[in-house]
């Protein structure tokens, strides 16, 4: 309803609508926008790797672009399309899935959105002003901090500013999950992917303080003429290394914990049958979620923390297998005895068994300190990563979209395009990253620019590049069909795919107050519950009244700018200090708008019970 | 338990042998192939932990394969409802303890051998070296012998030789494939990692931590002789005569353009200073600066046009650069300096001993 009103209102006032919302819903879309637009900048930086890859001692870029292109992958796929594309599905679905009718904080919701996308475009301009960051997506020190021109600037102050989006954006998660579930939706009710929404909120909350300080002491170190990383002055490298996997190893986590929660739902959902071991699965999640923080250090076994250090790491980071492996199995028995459908959202969570597992398997192999001197920063480390990212989060994305995007959009995405997509996309993944792994045995050490002639690595990387074009015919074909189901697509009800959980019991899209009345849930899967007891929908848990609803404001949108702004001043302040105007400038806006924000009284609106009868008559 | 596990690996080796059309890499570079002590103990540990993993696929893809054929959606029955099964305490139990046990199986080798390669018991009275990694280039300094070299490292084989690490600039990563897993070098500690090569040989070495623009290029050798070769190479090196005259004249006249240009940076002999490779058997290089073939128009190249080949080195820096608007005018000099230091040779022991 709220989208075809928005049709008829015009370009220039949608664009304003979408500016000031702090609706979840179309945060979620804006999300999934921006995530999808570095997704495909991200891949095609890789595509251009792997060019330069395709034969030994090309020449197809720089040795120094190279390493901006490297760089930029990484950076760009982790925090600019991975973490975005996970919150727009956690935006599109955990309210609904818990039933509520918005986030607990709607304004720091879009505060995060915006600050998220004004950091990722901060990033990017580093391509027109003189260079990217070239110190690898990790930026050890004293390779950032001595690294020439401006690249790793724009590193430090994009990530800073997206980092606190995402903060911000955990925080919200974690107090909406906490206090704004409908009556009797308990923890223990609530579905897996709220689940691993709710346990990923907390990784974010823990660990980004991590690469906050971090980052606040690289750009003390590049900018004010500190020393934290200088052995020189009495620093220590090391010490970034620390700070930078206790975010980091993490990060893995809060990626692909909601990836599995997508896949729990998707194979329930598919195969008519209640996730198996639900208790077990919600404990691995939080088991695992609480092991991701005591392993950093296996990103670290070559820096020479001595044996018993690596010893308890290695261990420590084995036993993360054993919660994972009890999800592998409790998907595999959710399977067992269903009524399995196989349409895209499954194909993607079948697709991610057996890729997920060799990239468990690999995580194992590398976790065994001794045998990881040999695998460390070499392509296994790559192959291995990309398999479990790809070949869990990304596919783990790509299912949440092709599940909920009747929810978000009113219609079903093309089930041939879709298979074909994944089809291209599974075998190209395979051929890209499999072959990896033995690249690196072989002598192949990561973000090499080039390899030489007659070192046996040809064959393995030609096969590399051919691979990652299936991979993008595979995006490509995806992008036709979203532009081709949103043309042409047939509406489809609130209810396609038989759903089990609150969000299939609304209709799609769903009105921006999503629940006229708040729902009565009374068990796991409540909707499937109603369902088999022979109702149509949810009971409702209260009378319909009056509607509480949070005011739109545009203050997110100018808090952000106004750190993208002062962050120019930051970093170019190093050269002409009249640059430091554009700091307060910058920070000024900020401020100011915090202090209306203070000032101002917003208590929201109400919408009528009369008008919700009257849009219920229509 | 040596037996079966050298019958696993020969029989893994052949499968990837047969997986993938270049083998198992090239020799000498390859993990594959180990040639020393660590590269040894790792792949053990690789195969271990591989077979255990294996298993552990099998296991998972075979309940896949079943489940997929035997309960995928059948015509007409689509709108079954199976039934609505809560979980299974015993199988959950199962799936529970069985991979702790796996991870037993894994962990106690590992703990062994991370322990084991980090035994430093026997290192004060073996060979010592101190590595230097340098943004793009390797030194080492045999303290107790008082040779300095760079780029090619040489040790005696069927010994642990300790290597005391250290880098100059930003992180590097010192690894041989063939011979050992890696150690980073760090600008703030001295890392310590011995190697024991088990045959003759000259191995690849390979910078494995993200320097700079020519990291891929920052390779190295390790030149492993029998010990009375290495008592005969560090004898003729400490006998080295750095300002011995050469008997060519282009090579004479060499030597004193190359004090002029090159010496501020590049020692000869035993100096310790070490902002440049350090060229007192350049004559035996096995490389030039790591990477390039080995000829005396490489060599040329190399003097004349450093940044083409290893974008970023510093030896950009020389002074003799700017002297010249077009580097051609120094052709003439680079190649009388190249007959200098092509004929570099202090030591009967060069790479060609290492068969
Ligand atoms: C500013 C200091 C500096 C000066 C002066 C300098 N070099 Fe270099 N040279 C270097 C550095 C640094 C490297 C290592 C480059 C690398 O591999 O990254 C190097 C490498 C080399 C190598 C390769 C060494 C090897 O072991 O393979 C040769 C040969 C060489 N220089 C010759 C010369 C000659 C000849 C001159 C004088 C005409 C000269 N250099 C002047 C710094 C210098
Ligand atoms: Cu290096």
């Amino acid at each position: 309803m709220s989208s075809t009103i928005a049709q008829k209102r015009g370009f220039a006032s949608t664009l304003w609508d979408y500016l000031t919302t702090v609706d979840h819903k179309k945060i979620g879309i804006m999300y999934l926008i921006a995530g999808g637009f570095f997704f495909l900048v991200g891949g095609l930086e890789a595509m251009a790797i792997r060019w330069q890859l395709v034969r030994p001692e090309n020449d197809f870029v720089s040795a120094g672009f190279y390493n901006e292109l490297l760089t930029m992958h990484g950076t760009t796929m982790i925090f600019l399309a991975a973490m975005p594309l996970i919150f727009a599905l956690m935006n599109a679905v955990v309210p609904l899935q818990i039933g509520a009718r918005d986030v607990a904080f709607p304004f720091l919701n879009s505060l995060g959105f915006w600050l998220f996308l004004f950091g990722g475009v901060l990033l990017n301009c580093s391509w027109f002003l003189g260079g990217a960051p070239d110190a690898g997506w990790t930026a050890y020190a004293p390779l950032s901090t001595t690294s020439p021109g401006h690249g790793v600037d724009f590193y430090v102050l994009g990530l800073q500013i997206s980092g606190a989006g995402t903060l911000i954006g955990g925080i919200n998660f974690l107090v909406t999950i906490v206090n704004m579930r409908a009556p009797g939706m308990t923890y223990m009710r609530m579905p897996l992917f709220t689940w691993t929404a709710f346990v990923t909120s907390a990784l974010i909350l823990f660990a980004f303080p991590a690469l906050t300080v971090g980052l606040f002491l690289l750009m003390f170190d590049r900018m004010f003429g500190s020393g934290f990383f200088d052995a020189g002055m009495g620093g220590n490298s090391v010490i970034w290394e620390h700070l930078f996997w206790i975010f980091g190893h993490p990060e893995v986590y809060i990626l692909i914990l909601p990836a599995f929660g997508v896949f729990s739902d998707v194979f329930s959902t598919f195969s008519k049958k209640r996730l198996f071991g639900y208790t077990a699965m919600v404990f691995a999640t939080v088991l695992i979620g609480f092991l991701g923080f005591m392993v950093w250090a296996h990103h670290m076994f070559t820096v020479g923390l001595g044996p018993a250090a690596n010893s308890i790491f290695a261990v420590a980071t084995m036993a993360i297998a054993v919660p994972t492996g009890i999800k592998i199995f409790n998907w595999l028995f959710t399977l067992w005895g269903g009524n399995i459908k196989i349409n895209s959202a499954m194909l993607w969570a079948l697709g991610f068994i057996p890729s997920f597992t060799i990239g468990g398997m690999t995580g194992v192999m590398l976790a065994a300190a001794a045998a990881d001197y040999q695998f460390h920063d070499t392509y296994f480390v790559v192959a291995h990563f990309h398999y479990v990212i790809v070949g869990g989060v990304v596919f783990g994305i790509f299912s949440g979209l092709h599940y909920w995007w009747p929810k978000m959009f009113g219609k079903i995405l093309n089930e041939g395009l879709g298979k074909f997509t994944f089809w291209t996309f599974f075998i190209g993944f395979h051929l890209t990253f499999f072959i990896q792994h033995f690249l690196g045995l072989m002598g192949m050490p990561r973000r090499y620019w080039i390899y030489l002639e007659n070192q046996g690595l040809d064959t393995g990387n030609a096969v590399s590049t051919a691979g990652a074009f299936l991979m993008a015919i595979g995006t490509i074909v995806f992008l036709y069909n979203v532009i081709i189901t949103s043309v042409k697509g047939e509406k489809v009800s609130g209810d396609p795919w038989d759903g089990r959980t609150l969000e299939w019991s609304i209709p799609s899209p769903p009105p921006h107050y999503n629940f006229r009345q708040t729902p009565l849930v009374r068990g796991l899967d409540p909707l499937w519950i109603e369902k088999s007891e022979g109702r149509k929908g949810m009971t409702p848990a209260e009378p319909l009244g009056d509607i509480h609803m949070p005011n739109s404001s545009i203050l997110p949108f100018v808090m952000s700018l106004g750190l993208f702004i002062a962050s120019f001043g930051f970093i170019y302040q190093t050269s002409d200090k009249s640059w430091l105007s554009l700091v307060f400038i910058g920070m000024g806006i900020l401020l100011g708008c915090m202090f209306i924000r203070s000032v101002k009284d917003d208590h929201g609106y109400h919408i009528h019970k009369e008008d919700l009868d009257k849009e219920a008559g229509l | 338990m040596k037996g079966w596990m050298g019958k696993i690996r020969t029989l893994l080796l052949l499968s990837s042998l047969s997986l993938i059309l270049s083998g198992c890499g090239k020799e000498n570079l390859t993990a594959f192939l180990p040639k020393g002590y660590g590269a040894d103990v790792s792949l053990g540990i690789i195969i271990t932990s591989l077979v255990v993993m294996i298993f552990v696929f099998v296991v998972v893809m075979i309940i896949y394969t079943f489940v997929l054929v035997r309960y995928r959606q059948k015509k007409g029955q689509e709108d079954f409802v199976p039934k609505q099964t809560e979980g299974n305490k015993a199988l959950e139990v199962v799936w529970t303890v069985i991979p702790i046990l796996l991870l037993v199986i894994i962990a106690v080798p590992t703990i062994a051998a991370t322990y084991d390669l980090a035994d430093k018991s026997g290192q004060k009275d073996a060979l010592n070296i101190s590595v230097t990694g340098n943004q793009y280039w390797w030194h080492f300094s045999y303290d107790d012998q008082e040779i300095q070299t760079s780029q090619d490292l040489y040790i005696p084989t069927g010994k642990k030789v300790y290597l005391n690490m250290i880098s100059s600039d930003v992180l590097h990563s010192f690894w041989v494939p063939s011979i050992s897993g890696k150690m980073d070098t760090n600008p703030e500690n001295e890392n310590t990692m011995y190697i024991e090569a088990y045959e003759e040989g000259v191995y690849w070495g390979k910078c494995a931590e993200l320097c700079g623009p020519s990291h891929s290029k920052m390779d190295f050798k390790v030149v492993a002789v029998s010990q009375e070769e290495f008592d005969q190479w560090v004898s003729d090196m400490q006998n080295v005569d750095p300002e011995a005259t050469p008997e060519a004249t282009s090579a004479q006249e060499g030597q004193k353009l190359f004090e002029q240009n090159c010496l501020s940076c590049h020692a000869i002999g035993s100096s310790p200073v070490a902002v440049a490779p350090n060229l007192t058997n350049f004559g035996d290089r096995t490389k030039i600066a790591g990477v390039v073939d080995y000829s005396k128009e490489n060599l040329v190249d190399w003097i004349l046009y450093p940044e083409e080949i290893k974008p970023g080195n510093k030896m950009v820096n020389a002074p003799y650069f700017g002297e010249h608007k077009d580097m051609k005018e120094f052709e003439d000099e680079a190649e009388k300096i190249a007959d200098y230091l092509l004929q570099l040779k202090p030591s009967e022991i060069t790479p060609d001993s290492a068969q």
